[in-house]
């Protein structure tokens, strides 16, 4: 629930910062070209419209689909996808059988506690844990690539048990 | 020989802390603890030696007072290497041992260097050297002198003219540092906005081995540190981690997941010639070749928790080394491999210990919570470790007897992964 809303969060975010930079691009444009006083490029006509067309048929950015979940959680010292997970891998992997030229890393993390490279190892079996079960339901090798961060790109800072758990995760990356 | 001897026997006992803090630029060194048996030694200003770059006198002093077998005597004169010694004086002030030399500036703008070392008991000369050196080598020939000193009066070769390797984190840039053993003199190998971790020294101190992230995944490379050329030696499907040289540099065994879990390879040290050295289904790593390059320790969960085992160079069958504690990972066997540092978990704390491979006794040599990265010094006398306080990383070297300790820490910012690096020629 919580990473759903922190998703829907980010991508408006997201979206409103493409919004502001492309406008100061365009903005700023303008006087550069008129300083040069070449005409290599023709100024934009400041009257003209561009236009965007809603509701892609792509359901993977879809703020409303379950798709924008990639976040698989996973007890201490497991690596086992949990059942609560397995409704958001299948969608996951329907979403891959549709879409064959789609390719995912699947990135494992871990807690920081401990070494890095045993860590390395252990967000690999997070990762590993998540690659089988999309293979197990139909997705191709060629799409998947299990790959581990460690304890090197936590998510959550600190070192409470709320930031490890975060942290015990695996995350499908397209 | 005889002077050594007898220096050695010569129980001094210390009460109490010394602390020598000097001031560096980036690294603040701080000892703590001393030798059983130090060394008195009266290190005289060297003439004219404020005309280098470095106060070669003072970077001798610090390098011979970390290592926890000297006691520096400050003289407060200036002796060049042509001042008549007077051993009589010097014994009665307490030295057993007297440093003397000069610093002259040469019409090509290079620095002599000279130094000589007196037995003040013995009433003899026990060495002497004369370099000319660029500027950029003052704090090279000083740390020259002192591993001279070292090896003339405890009869192990010193390893303060080495380097050391480690990883910087500062806001989101990541750096591959080298620095001298003292942390000072740094350079930057490496910038990324990603992780860099587990560097490695290749054996003749030219290359550095690391794993990078900068492409979402670990990668790893061998630089040219020189040269600056960057190879990758393993990018494979998966991640590819944990590098470590074979003696004789041909050859690095790594930890990769090409076939699912995390498994040992062998790669020749241009990339080619993979070989899968471990066959389990569960998580192999960190090999670490040992000095002979007949075996490779690494760490394994086949017993469930994380062990250290020892397996033959090209693999095959596996022996288990430590049985004390439920997690023992980063194993690194000392250069006359008689010994294996490691960090074992023992009621939630990670900590430095020591292995006798011999009779299986261990040593805990750290008193902190999350140590990690251990790594002899090439004479096998200290560990250097990445250690924390206060949230930040710092490194810390402690001698294998675990009498001597120092800290090594930045203004600015994290600093880990410590790696010492070889003898240079």
């Amino acid at each position: 629930m919580r990473t759903l809303k922190t998703s829907v969060f980010l991508l408006s975010v997201s979206l409103l910062l493409v919004a502001c930079s492309s406008t100061k691009l365009d903005e700023s444009k303008v006087p550069v070209e008129d300083r040069a006083g070449g005409a290599t490029m023709p100024a934009a006509d400041p009257r003209s419209v561009g236009t965007v067309t809603a509701g892609s048929t792509d359901t993977l950015n879809d703020p409303k689909g379950v798709l924008v979940n990639r976040s698989i959680y996973f007890d201490y010292d497991s690596y086992i996808v949990k059942d609560e997970f397995k409704s958001l891998v299948q969608a996951h992997a329907n979403y891959l059988i549709a879409n064959k030229g789609r390719k995912v890393l699947l990135q494992g993390n871990a807690d920081e506690r401990g070494g890095r490279e045993y860590n390395l190892a252990l967000g690999q079996k997070r990762a590993e844990a998540l690659r089988k079960s999309l293979a197990l339901l139909g997705v191709s090798d060629t799409q998947l690539e299990a790959v581990s961060l460690g304890k090197e790109k936590p998510k959550a800072l600190g070192s409470d048990e709320a930031a490890w758990t975060e942290n015990r995760r695996a995350d499908i990356v397209y | 020989m005889t002077m050594t001897k007898r220096l050695f026997l010569r129980t001094i006992a210390i009460l109490g802390l010394s602390i020598s803090a000097f001031a560096h630029a980036q690294l603040r060194v701080e000892v703590s603890g001393v030798g059983a048996n130090q060394i008195p030694i009266a290190i005289a200003t060297f003439a004219d030696e404020a005309i280098a770059p470095h106060q070669v006198t003072a970077i001798i002093k610090a390098d011979l007072s970390r290592s926890g077998y000297f006691k520096i005597i400050d003289t407060g004169n200036v002796m060049s290497e042509s001042t008549a010694i007077n051993y009589g004086d010097w014994k009665s002030r307490g030295a057993d041992a007297l440093v003397v030399g000069s610093v002259q500036r040469l019409a090509d703008g290079r620095f002599d260097v000279r130094y000589r070392l007196f037995d003040n008991i013995r009433s003899a000369q026990l060495s002497s050297m004369a370099v000319a050196v660029q500027p950029a080598f003052i704090r090279v020939s000083a740390h020259k002198i002192a591993d001279d000193i070292y090896e003339k009066l405890i009869g192990v070769r010193g390893s303060f003219a080495t380097r050391i390797a480690y990883v910087t984190k500062a806001a989101s840039e990541y750096r591959l540092e080298i620095a001298d053993a003292d942390g000072e003199g740094t350079s930057v190998a490496l910038r990324s906005n990603e992780p860099i971790i587990s560097p490695a020294w290749s054996p003749d101190g030219s290359k550095v081995a690391y794993v990078s992230f900068e492409a979402k995944k670990p990668v790893v490379y061998v630089q040219n540190l020189v040269t600056k050329q960057r190879t990758v030696i393993a990018n494979f499907k998966g991640s590819n981690s944990a590098p470590s040289w074979s003696p004789d540099g041909a050859r690095l065994a790594v930890a990769l997941s090409k076939d699912g879990l995390t498994q040992i390879y062998s790669v020749n040290a241009d990339g080619s010639n993979l070989r899968r050295l471990t066959n389990t289904n569960g998580i192999d790593t960190e090999p670490q070749f040992s000095a002979d390059g007949q075996s490779i320790y690494f760490t394994s969960d086949r017993s469930g928790g994380p062990q250290i085992y020892r397996m033959g160079a090209s693999g095959g069958d596996a022996r288990r080394i430590t049985f004390q504690g439920s997690y023992n990972i980063s194993p690194r066997v000392s250069p006359d491999g008689k010994n294996l540092a490691y960090i074992s978990r023992r009621d939630g704390k990670f900590q430095l210990f020591i292995l006798d491979l011999a009779n299986g006794q261990e040593q805990r040599l750290s008193d902190t919570a999350k140590d990690e990265s251990p790594s002899f010094s090439p004479n096998g006398r200290y560990i250097m470790y990445a250690t924390e306080s206060g949230r930040r990383g710092g490194l810390a070297v402690v001698s294998v007897d675990g009498s001597v300790k120092h800290t090594l820490t930045t203004q600015a910012g994290d600093i880990r992964e410590p790696t010492w690096g070889p003898f240079m020629k």
